[in-house]
């Protein structure tokens, strides 16, 4: 991968961490799953800054997999208009693995612009890492926390 | 009639970079025709190859998902808002 490829820094405020990790414990058993919005830059991809969280319901209700709920999706869009941002990005939780893309997510991957944060609850302390997913290809790219 | 079509992100780079497309039609079917015509790279991410739509998107005329209305035979006025929104889905 180059390193292009493995960027933008992703950077989160602690009361978007907070909700992030929050909504992940608030799924067990299920995964859980949510939406970044945040700006695009020049070059119409993510600036790696946040502007909302949005926690979104997992319509698979299920411990292995996850489906955003479309009408969550729609409002993330409504959402994101508003602020004249966009969607950038999707996280969920792995209840039992690392956070690191499993082959469905890599396979599912939407948009190889978005960052996709994967939150593992598996050891005693969350673990939240964020990639970028290109075809096969997986690049994990750095996550800040702001805090403020 | 003018039907605005918005899309996400992703396939934006098929339609010249818009996030806003406006076409004519009187249906769904109508109006993805009308805009695979001017468009013709968004036709696989829409359709499949038996001109259904794709289960990988979903389709919101204003707040109802096209599903759960008449799919591609949804009808549509004047000034209505076709919101394409990819699934997204994974799983550990």
């Amino acid at each position: 991968m180059t390193s292009e490829f493995a960027q933008p820094t992703l950077r989160l405020t602690e009361s978007q961490y907070a909700t992030i990790i929050g909504n992940c414990y608030d799924g067990l058993p299920n995964e859980a799953c949510g939406l970044l919005v945040g700006p695009l830059g020049g070059n119409a991809e993510p600036t790696g800054a946040v502007s909302e969280a949005r926690p979104c319901r997992n319509v698979d209700a299920s411990a292995v997999t996850y489906t955003v709920d479309p009408r969550d999706m729609l409002g993330a869009m409504r959402a994101a208009e508003a602020r004249g941002d966009e969607i950038i990005g999707v996280w969920h939780s792995h209840t039992h693995t690392d956070a690191y893309p499993s082959p469905t997510d890599v396979r599912q991957a939407v948009d190889p612009a978005w960052l996709y944060v994967i939150v593992s609850l598996r050891d005693q302390a969350p673990v939240l890492r964020a990639y970028r997913i290109r075809g096969e290809g997986i690049a994990e790219v750095a996550v800040e926390l702001d805090r403020g | 009639m003018a039907v605005e079509i918005k899309l996400p992100t992703v396939l934006r780079a098929q339609a010249d970079g818009q996030a806003t497309v406006a076409v004519d039609g009187a249906t769904v079917g109508e109006v993805f025709n009308a805009l695979v015509a001017r468009y013709p790279g968004l036709r696989g991410n829409l359709l499949d190859d038996s001109g259904s739509l794709h289960k990988f998107v979903n389709v919101y005329k204003d707040d109802d998902d096209i599903r759960y209305l008449d799919g591609l035979d949804t009808k549509l006025a004047d000034g209505d808002v076709l919101s394409i929104l990819p699934a997204v889905a994974g799983g550990a």
